[in-house]
């Protein structure tokens, strides 16, 4: 028994946690984990994951069961515990006024560390993290990819055995990601090191040795990825008709009884159906279409879906949504007039260029994705086409107007939304709804039609009179959309909209997207999730201010596949590839 | 372009009572610095303790005791009948002032051929008390002298000082002191209120989504600046309420004109607590910016200390200064009894730094936006 | 135990570094004190000098002139003559003049005839302290003529008493020498409480504290960390305060410096207490600035006799003034600096002072969150 126990390096005993305003957040939680590897937990929002982990880490205490680390129970051992273990909270615990040098010396001093230990630890946390040339810079003023860099940094200084890593690549561009795995990845090796993380992102989780799946307080699955993979094999399907476009046959396969979950992705429509039914494809297009349907591996991903639908009646009321536009005659004309016009662009903040002669054009109805690392300038660029920022050079047009300039009214034609929540949070769900709609001057009886419209459509009844800061994230997310696109705008704007929310409620969004594209309506969106750059019709890859790389998903990572030998399958590694390859293909 | 502001107001209005921290800022502090500080801060001396030695034996100097023990200025807290005894009370702050009457106290005010002296120590730590006590001392001395002279059908003396206040004849600090609060709530509550306004959107970032509606930047300014006016002219009234009923301070002149300072006070104000608003970018920073602004505010405003005796430089300094302005109008309503024509030269400067701060929180407003 | 000494370290550089690189600490460590001195020492003054007052003299006679002389000689005045009644009641609903003295044409003559004569003094009564203060001096003024009146006649004075004042202490009754000494126990309030809220505030807001207990620190290191550099602030704040005083604004200190430092130490002690008890009750930059401004400054200017006396006000306002620490440390400063190091005021006070500053540290030690909840 003992033996067993010194043998994990964490331990949960039918742990229950709740909180007084919010209820139960843990139920009867059993969890071991074994010395060495890596572990992810996954699961929807408010699942408890960040409990969790703040239990495991000794900064909450159990209401009921028993937490052990190494041996040593969290209630009683207390400072000895936290030089086992390293915690990093959601928003890294970094002094913004500090410089990282001076960040990483205040760790050093708090975990007591010996002065001549000192520098050979540094050298090497600032080598692995690559952080070296930038020692002198305040920690404030580095990008949120480099901040969780240091973040991690200043936890390992101390050599945990144990680390607990909340969220580590929310708001991180794949690059800075991948450099975040790697060092996780050489902790594990070197130094036997265990490691527990939160995600949203489920090619992470496929990457660890096993995987914890929490939702709604408990644990609904604890095994390794394959485990998880055998759950869902037989299930995945790639979908593609030669006459409809991919868009229209996921909208049609998302309406299937049988269907759980379809996403465009690499071309073709991947579609996970429900274990052991065996659709009928072809009756989805009754006349000549034919569908070509070719089985492929299970992810993770798929498992995730499928173990939660099933506890769920439905995955999303989305399919349902319906809108229509000012252009609602004017669907996909195929001539895709030109609604945003870039041209010429320059941006300077001081001496610094942040956008250089940028051109592009997005089309009517078009899903116009900006991807790029931290600071590539893709929020610059968006934030001068919303008018929120004058241009130094160039024209910009958005629906033939430069919105810099143009009357009040021109804005009314779009719609906005942030990728911080930034609504009135003490405002609740209807006086938000009113406000916006009375702002986009809609009358009395218009009003009224659309906030019925909005509350039917994103399912917000329940929360009508809540405060919209006390919203779960998804809810939080659902409500700026609903409020970007009560006046039916004919662009809409999206900065990083799904940033840090789990795939079900990223599903969820993207097919309301999917739809009002349908419709007509134009979409800018800007991402750090390279899956969901699969769903644009066209993107932009910028880097350092430039334009990367231009195109179809489809033509970048042929581009990309130019520079080497491995094939690239994923857009991720299409996007890495060409930020490395540097300037080559840009142009 | 109206209802369009209202939905604006609306907006601001909901955010700000919602939220259980801002009502509490608008609510509570108000009103315990109205009490505290119409109770707490007053020149007018109140049972100060004071020491009585007395080294006559006479029936003249027990009456002349009881005279100062009897005013309720004053109050007896220690009896000393040694020298020494004088520098222990006065130095341990035991009591403010010792009066001191001599052997020959008797001799000399029966004889009549020269005064008989009183001696009083005072405690100079605090001078303006000194001066104050002084003042009640020689008051009160005076009165004896007369009947004193009166009783003994002496001739008084040959001139005779006849002091009137006009406006306020007993001269009660409280008379002064609570229309001056009036100014002084207003001016904290309306510049925090709009110190925090355009930084607590810029912090939770609704800004931008403000900006990228159909909304003009004037429709945004004005939406900023009326539901301040609103929350002052209301402040102001409910503290003019609790001046008159509660503290029962005469409200001689007309109201209108009192209402003309307000509105253009207020609007002053909203002009400097938006400039300071455009300028922050976190609350912190506005909350500090405001709090920089108010202390000097009202210590050069002439609310507890005159501005005349100020240097000639900060004397220049006060001119732009709203509340200098709001004080002159309110006491002078209040207390004076004047109407509108009397206060124009104070409400124009008043207008004029609303006009300008408002303008050019506008102008920064475009400025810092984008 | 070097591990302590290292976690203290660290935590105090990263104090220092935070104040260094925030302007806003730095404006309520630095700027606020000096600009607060400034305007105290050089702006503000409770002593009326040069109080114009109009002298309306109906009918001009040596015996007048005689007394208004007094008024031109006398530092408390500056006269101004009208020709009647009429146009210094003008002046003085305009506010150009504070009071008029008023002598009738048969002032002189009632003066001969030993009738008395009476001497209208009109007061602004608007600003009622001033106005007293004015009444005060214009006392003055007429009983010191009233003696050389007397004296010029060959008449023993007029009056059966005669008060003869001394002034201890500040003789000059200089206010200023009683405001800068009280403005210290603001300054160091300011640093002491409202900074030192806002900066534990803000470990909270932006999420440094969940890291900072994460690691092997104790709470009690945590607070040692912060105490400590504010400590060192306000201290630092005192010094260049008592400089100021002393150098620029010509404060006499009659007592010692190391009592001052002492006192101000428990003083500290007691702020840096009750700033920590308020972010921990608050954890929010914006509320702790407004709780640690309404119950730490506020009262430190109103309730702590700096400026208002506290024996004046109404018993149950005397009563809550017993729990403004700025009170017992107001008492000192003014006592140090005027009159000398006297046992009987420091000792009781600094008694008060001590006891406060320890419930309000062990207040705040007790409250202080081990964990996240």
């Amino acid at each position: 028994m003992n033996q067993s126990a010194s043998a994990c390096a964490l331990r949960f005993a039918a742990v229950s946690k709740a909180f007084a305003d919010t209820g139960p957040a843990l139920r009867d939680i059993d969890l071991a984990l074994p010395v060495g590897g890596i572990t992810a937990l996954v699961g929807p929002d408010g699942a408890g994951k960040t409990t969790l982990l703040r239990l495991a880490a000794g900064l909450l205490l159990p209401d009921r069961g028993r937490i052990e680390s190494f041996g040593l129970d969290s209630v009683t051992a207390g400072g000895q515990l936290h030089s086992l273990i390293g915690y990093m909270p959601q928003r890294f615990g970094l002094y913004e006024d500090l410089s990282v040098q001076e960040n990483l010396q205040l760790y050093a001093d708090l975990y007591g560390i010996a002065q001549a230990e000192r520098q050979s630890r540094f050298a090497d946390l600032m080598r692995m993290t690559n952080l070296a040339k930038f020692g002198e810079r305040l920690a404030g003023r580095l990008s949120g990819g480099m901040k969780q860099k240091l973040g991690l940094a200043c936890t390992l200084l101390n050599r945990p055995r144990l680390l607990l890593l909340d969220e580590p690549s929310v708001g991180v561009d794949p690059l800075s990601r991948r450099e975040l795995w790697q060092i996780i990845a050489t902790l594990v090796a070197e130094f036997g090191t265990t490691v527990l993380l939160s995600t949203a992102y489920m090619d992470e989780a496929e990457r660890c040795q096993r995987v914890v799946l929490l939702d709604r307080g408990e644990i609904l699955q604890q095994d390794a990825p394959a485990a998880f993979h055998a759950l869902a094999s037989d299930c995945s399907f790639l979908l593609s008709s030669p006459r409809t476009s991919n868009r229209a046959l996921q909208q049609r396969l998302a309406a299937h009884a049988d269907v759980v979950d379809s996403v465009v992705q690499s071309g073709a429509v991947r579609t996970v159906v429900r274990p052991g039914s065996r659709p009928d494809w072809s009756k989805l297009f009754p006349g000549a279409e034919t569908v070509v349907s070719r089985p492929v591996a299970p992810r993770l991903e798929d498992a995730f879906i499928l173990l939660l639908t099933r506890r769920r009646s439905s995955l999303a009321d989305a399919e349902t949504v319906c809108f229509n536009p000012h252009g609602a005659g004017a669907k996909l004309d195929g001539s895709r007039t030109p609604v945003i016009e870039v041209d010429q662009v320059d941006r300077w903040f001081g001496r610094f260029q942040a956008v250089k002669k940028l051109s592009f054009q997005v089309g009517r109805g078009e899903i116009f994705g900006l991807l790029g690392a931290n600071g590539a300038g893709k929020t610059t660029t968006f934030r001068m086409l919303c008018g929120l920022l004058p241009a130094s050079n160039g024209t910009l047009q958005v629906a033939g107007l430069d919105l810099r300039r143009a009357a009040s009214q021109a804005r009314a034609r779009l719609g906005y939304m942030s990728q911080k929540f930034s609504l009135y949070g003490q405002l609740s769900v209807r006086q938000n709804l009113e406000f916006f709609s009375q702002a986009y001057g809609l009358h009395q009886g218009r009003r009224r039609e659309r906030i019925d419209w909005a509350v039917g459509q994103f399912g917000l009844q329940a929360f009508l009179e809540h405060n919209s800061a006390d919203l779960p994230l998804g809810y939080k997310q659902r409500l700026a959309l609903a409020c970007a696109l009560m006046h039916e705008p004919e662009i809409l704007f999206l900065d990083e909209p799904t940033s840090g929310i789990d795939p079900l409620a990223r599903r969820e969004f993207w097919a309301r997207i999917n739809q009002l594209a349908a419709q007509g309506v134009t979409i800018l969106v800007t991402t750090h999730f390279m899956e969901e750059a699969e769903y644009c019709d066209r993107l932009l890859i910028m880097r350092e201010g430039d334009i990367l790389a231009a195109g179809t998903p489809a033509e970048i990572k042929q581009r990309s596949q130019a520079g080497g030998a491995e094939p690239v399958t994923t857009m991720e590694d299409a996007f890495i590839r060409l930020v490395e390859a540097g300037g080559e293909v840009g142009g | 372009m109206w209802w369009r502001i209202y939905a604006l107001l609306a907006k601001e209005f909901l955010n700000l009572l919602r939220d259980k921290k801002s009502r509490f800022v608008l609510i509570v502090p108000p009103l315990v610095q109205l009490f505290v500080l119409s109770y707490a801060a007053t020149f007018d001396l109140n049972q100060m303790p004071i020491a009585i030695y007395n080294e006559d034996s006479g029936q003249a100097a027990r009456d002349l005791i009881a005279r100062f023990t009897g005013a309720p200025a004053f109050r007896e807290e220690l009896r000393i009948t040694r020298q020494e005894q004088i520098a222990a009370a006065l130095d341990s702050k035991r009591v403010l002032l010792v009066l001191h009457i001599g052997r020959n106290f008797s001799r000399d005010l029966l004889g009549g051929h020269q005064s008989a002296s009183l001696q009083v120590l005072l405690d100079g730590r605090d001078s303006n008390t000194a001066q104050i006590a002084q003042g009640y001392l020689r008051s009160v001395l005076s009165r004896f002298n007369n009947d004193w002279a009166a009783g003994r059908g002496q001739a008084g003396p040959p001139a005779e000082l006849v002091v009137r206040a006009w406006f306020n004849p007993n001269l009660e600090s409280r008379w002064f002191i609570v229309p001056g609060i009036v100014g002084l709530l207003t001016l904290v509550v309306t510049m925090t209120v709009s110190a925090l306004s355009v930084a607590r959107e810029r912090e939770q970032g609704t800004f931008d989504q403000l900006l990228v509606t159909p909304f003009t930047p004037t429709e945004i300014l004005l939406g900023k600046a009326i539901p301040g006016l609103i929350i002052g002219v209301l402040e102001a009234s409910l503290s003019i309420f609790f001046a008159v009923f509660w503290f029962q301070v005469p409200l001689l002149g007309s109201l209108p004109a009192l209402y003309l300072g307000i509105v253009l006070y207020v609007f002053s104000v909203i002009g400097v607590g938006l400039m300071i608003s455009s300028l922050s970018l976190t609350q912190q920073q506005g909350l500090l910016g405001g709090f920089l602004v108010i202390v000097p505010g009202v210590i050069l405003s002439g609310y507890a200390t005159p501005i005349e005796n100020m240097p000639e430089l900060v004397q220049h300094f006060t001119l732009i200064n709203p509340l200098r302005y709001f004080l002159v109008i309110i006491r002078g309503v209040f207390l004076q009894g004047l109407q509108a024509a009397d206060l124009l030269d104070q409400y124009w400067p008043l207008a004029l730094i609303g006009l300008f701060c408002l303008s050019c929180a506008g102008w920064l407003f475009r400025k810092r936006l984008y | 135990m070097s591990g302590f000494g290292l976690r203290l370290r660290g935590l105090m550089r990263k104090e220092f570094l935070q104040v260094w690189r925030d302007p806003s600490s730095l404006a309520i460590a630095f700027a606020m004190p000096v600009f607060l001195l400034l305007l105290f020492g050089y702006g503000v003054s409770l002593d009326a000098k040069q109080v114009p007052i109009g002298l309306v003299i109906e009918q001009t006679s040596p015996a007048a002139r005689e007394f208004a002389g007094g008024f031109v000689q006398s530092d408390y005045f500056a006269p101004r003559y009208f020709a009647n009644l009429h146009e210094a009641e003008a002046a003085l609903l305009a506010r150009q003049i504070n009071g008029i003295v008023h002598l009738q044409s048969d002032f002189a003559r009632r003066l001969q005839a030993n009738a008395p004569a009476p001497i209208q003094v009109i007061l602004n009564g608007v600003d009622a302290n001033t106005a007293r203060l004015v009444s005060g001096y214009v006392q003055g003024v007429w009983d010191k003529w009233l003696g050389a009146h007397a004296e010029g006649n060959g008449r023993t004075a007029n009056r059966p008493v005669q008060m003869e004042a001394r002034i201890w202490f500040n003789s000059a009754l200089r206010s200023r020498n009683f405001l800068v000494p009280g403005l210290i126990a603001v300054i160091m309030t300011l640093i002491g409480a409202l900074l030192t809220a806002l900066v534990v505030a803000r470990e909270w807001e932006r999420g440094t504290m969940e890291a900072l207990i994460s690691t092997p620190v104790t709470v009690r290191e945590v607070l040692l960390g912060k105490l400590l550099p504010y400590y060192l602030l306000g201290m630092g704040g005192m010094l260049l305060s008592i400089g100021m005083a002393v150098f620029l604004f010509q404060v006499p200190l009659a007592g010692s410096l190391w009592v001052l430092l002492l006192a101000g130490t428990l003083f500290l002690l007691a702020a840096l207490g009750m700033g920590l008890l308020i972010s921990i009750a608050a954890k929010n930059q914006f509320v702790a600035g407004q709780i640690a401004i309404i119950v730490t400054f506020l009262p430190a200017f109103i309730l702590s006799g700096f400026i208002f006396n506290i024996d004046s006000m109404p018993p149950a306002v005397q009563l809550i003034t017993h729990l403004v620490a700025a009170r017992y440390f107001v008492a000192i400063l003014q006592t140090v600096f005027l009159a000398g190091d006297v046992w009987e005021v420091i000792l009781p006070n600094a008694l008060a002072l001590l006891v406060m500053a320890a419930a309000f540290l062990a207040l705040a030690l007790w409250r202080a969150p081990r964990r996240l909840e």
